[in-house]
């Protein structure tokens, strides 16, 4: 018979309120197995806690029960308490009386008597619990970083400077992201490429920093401390390890109708190219759709020119396998396609632009060489309109429900740097709300309409058509309550930013939790920003969610700094909470092996009995995280849970219903 | 009058429509192709209703004036549907005795050969039967 103890949390006047706590620690009392029971204002500060650790010596408890607030908040705390005096830390147990009774109910009546069922449920448990003992796995000081912009650059920068290996895996031929292709950033307007080019550049130098550029990572098996990727890395059909990046081989290749990714399409590039002069790495990269080699088996024009011979049309896919501690998801975003929202008429007007291609259109390497010249005849616009919250904000299905939190601030950029630049040029900025939360941010967009004498006009767009080289934009001033129509020049477009496509596989590959717009979801919204929900995988940047670069980079940090402080530890203590099978039971059906998916089970043949020779159910501790699919899954009930078996849960279900 | 009902949270309910999900950004207006002889405007019958301003939609004569286009249903980014706001404003006027805008025997003088067909069924949607 155990001998448990019940401690009852007022949480301040949060469960107190609410709840009799007296009544609770007098009903415990009639339970079987309870010898002790108290209530205490806060039973999660230290004399709380100390008023569990003396009831445990004094009174030679075997088991506890706190009824408080969700586990989640402070079974760890607990736990470590009865630890710490000898208890094992397995034989406490929470009932959650705040976040399941005291803050859904207002009825005292009501709510006390939920929360001595609950209470109730918590002993009955306690009374069948076990000692468990947590195993030990060891952690592989190397740490993954999928993808290589500005987030993932930051993270393993910080995560080698702290003294670990890392790998980047990026799947453009260079890594860069998207601050790559900006012309300047905000609210300070220094240019992008003077403060990335130098991180890019201390990333591929860095003893400690492995680049897998133009590549993408295949699969990856085991679990938090112990990862093994799969990573595939595309042919190049260039050699890199004799490629000078000298550039000859674009110079010389005759297919130029490829559209130049880097330059949004704005412009060409060769079959054969570097994607932009500051590429890192910086190797030529031949792409086999546009080579005419490739379609016609004749030209080889950028072999025969290439001194070192670097050229390789033969060259094949490779996997490269690796183990690694930690995994950083750093997939990063794309602006929306804007082909649903017809009322702009993005895909008719070549003069209707994304903001991404308008920085391209300013940038001394872009198609223009950075003179804003617009797309159609390559005038000078002379009345340029911006729209916002093209396609955020909106519930059509064209449209993305969230705010995409960069565009006010690079429309107020972009519309300063072209008054600026071009002063005889009028700017109207369409918007439906400034947002502008960041230091200097608000500044920075009143210096726009203040000193640059930017038109914001508030309202929305409603359509834009063609009219001999005119844009005639329909808006409303809704402070004028008006419709205004203007005839533009060029029209630039905020389009709202979504995670990339990868994100949705990465997340399946790593069994890391999207939310509906594919964001990857974080472990605790406020406290845990940075970690993902599975155990060894981490987030960094825009694919958690819309930032801009200061943010990404604080959180690209962050997430090293969690890297960092995972691979600093030799072993990792396991959750000794996983599935067990009962071989005597198991009748090798392989329907819990189907449903595991951490691949946590496999079969092996065992004697049972003697001579008696069964194929059973294998459990890897090491693998299984103790999600209990298994257990519900097994037709024989061979399959349990240690922690929470299937009589315990029992066991709590007859409590409740007593 | 009186039995009518002439509420704001009347015309929510008979339209459907939630005026509460309307985030101002005016695209309806901007879409408006009658914006002219619109008195009151899509987004103004929407910001009224939500907040409880009916009676000068009553009397407005841009309810008959819209030409239930929907564009503005069509391109609202929050799927707020203020033309059937505005028919639902329409329909209480005119479920009013004698409150006819038009009566249908006027109809055959006030066609127009250039008048796209899609109004001419328009209109018709602004009589009781």
């Amino acid at each position: 018979m155990q001998k448990i103890g019940v401690f009852i949390c007022w949480c301040g006047s949060n469960i107190a309120a609410t709840v009799d706590v007296k009544r609770v620690a007098e009903a415990a009392l009639h339970e079987p197995g309870v010898v002790y029971s108290a209530d205490y204002q806060y039973m999660c500060s230290e004399s709380g806690q100390t008023l569990i650790k003396n009831a445990i010596k004094e009174k030679g408890l075997t088991g506890v029960v706190v009824c408080s607030c969700s586990p989640r908040m402070h079974e760890a705390t607990f736990r470590k308490a009865a630890e710490s005096c000898g208890l094992n830390p397995y034989m406490v147990e929470i009932a959650n009386i705040r976040e399941h009774v005291s803050w859904i109910h207002k009825d005292i009546e009501e709510a006390t008597e939920k929360a001595v069922i609950l209470m109730r449920a918590a002993v009955a448990k306690v009374n069948l619990n076990q000692s468990l003992t947590a195993g030990k796995s060891d952690v592989v000081k190397r740490a993954l970083v999928i993808g290589g912009g500005i987030a993932g650059i930051q993270t393993a920068i910080d995560i080698a400077d702290a003294g670990y290996e890392v790998d980047i895996v990026e799947k453009k031929p260079t890594i860069g992201g998207k601050m790559s292709q900006l012309d300047k950033t905000f609210p300070t307007l220094d240019c992008a490429a003077c403060i990335l080019t130098p991180k890019m550049v201390e990333a591929a130098s860095h003893e400690k920093i492995r680049i897998i550029s133009y590549s993408e990572v295949e699969s990856v098996s085991g679990f938090v401390g112990n990862f093994t990727a799969r990573i595939k890395k595309k042919p190049r059909y260039v050699n890199e390890a004799l490629c000078t990046g000298c550039g000859i081989c674009a110079e010389k290749c005759p297919s130029r109708k490829s559209k130049n990714e880097f330059n949004e399409g704005m412009d060409t590039r060769g079959a054969v190219y570097i994607p932009f002069a500051q590429a890192v790495p910086k190797l030529a990269v031949i792409d086999p759709t546009a080579c005419i080699k490739f379609k016609t088996g004749k030209c080889g024009l950028c072999e025969r020119n290439c001194t070192a011979k670097a050229i390789d049309f033969n060259q094949k896919e490779q996997i490269i396998e690796e183990k690694y501690g930690a995994i950083v998801v750093a997939t990063g975003f794309n602006p929306i396609k804007l082909d649903g929202l017809e009322e702009y008429g993005y895909s008719q007007n070549a003069d209707v632009i994304t903001s991404l291609e308008l920085e391209r259109l300013m940038n001394a390497a872009g198609p223009t060489g950075g003179v804003l010249l617009r797309p159609s005849d390559r005038q000078h616009p002379h009345k340029i309109v911006f729209v916002q919250c093209v396609g955020s904000r909106g519930l059509r299905p064209c449209d993305k429900p969230y705010c995409s939190k960069i565009c006010c601030m690079y429309t107020a950029k972009h519309s300063m740097l072209i008054r600026e630049k071009y002063p005889d040029t009028e700017v109207y900025v369409f918007y439906i709300d400034v947002r502008t939360p960041g230091k200097n941010f608000d500044e920075f967009y009143r210096r726009a309409v203040e000193q640059y004498g930017v038109h914001y006009v508030k309202g929305q767009v409603g359509k834009i058509v063609n009219d001999g080289g005119k844009l005639i934009v329909h808006g409303s001033d809704l402070l004028m309550n008006e419709q205004v129509i203007i005839d533009a020049d060029l029209v630039v477009l905020a389009a709202a930013i979504e995670p990339d496509p990868t994100a949705k596989s990465v997340a399946t590959m790593l069994t890391a939790s999207i939310d509906t717009n594919n964001f990857f979801t974080e472990a605790h919204p406020k406290l845990r920003p940075v970690e993902s929900p599975t155990a060894g995988v981490f987030l960094s940047g825009v694919c958690q969610g819309p930032k801009d670069i200061p943010e990404t980079v604080a959180q690209a940090s962050a997430a090293a700094v969690k890297v960092v402080g995972l691979l600093s530890k030799d072993q990792l203590t396991c959750n000794p909470c996983v599935a067990g099978s009962n071989e005597l039971l198991c009748n090798g059906c392989s329907s819990c092996e189907k449903v595991c998916p951490y691949g946590a089970i496999s079969y092996i043949t065992k004697e049972v009995r003697r001579g008696d020779f069964r194929r059973v159910a294998f459990v890897n501790e090491a693998v299984c995280q103790g999600c209990g699919a298994c257990t519900v899954t097994c037709p024989s009930g061979a399959m349990d849970l240690k922690g929470f078996t299937n009589k315990q849960i029992m066991a709590e279900v007859d409590a409740i219903c007593k | 009058m009186a039995n009518l009902n002439l509420t704001s949270e009347n015309i929510k309910r008979i339209s459907g429509v939630d005026a509460r999900k309307c985030m101002r950004c005016g695209k309806c207006t901007a879409s408006c192709p009658n914006f002219e002889d619109m008195e009151y405007h899509p987004h103004q019958f929407v910001y009224f209703i939500e907040n409880g301003k009916l009676d000068k939609l009553l009397e407005s004569k841009s309810v008959f004036k819209c030409l239930s286009c929907f564009a503005c249903v069509e391109r609202c980014p929050r799927q707020v549907e203020p033309a059937k706001l505005i028919e639902a404003v329409r329909l209480t006027v005119i479920r009013q005795q004698g409150a006819n805008h038009l009566l249908p025997d006027e109809i055959p003088a006030a066609i127009d050969e250039e008048m796209p067909q899609q109004a001419l069924v328009a209109a018709f949607r602004k009589f009781t039967k």
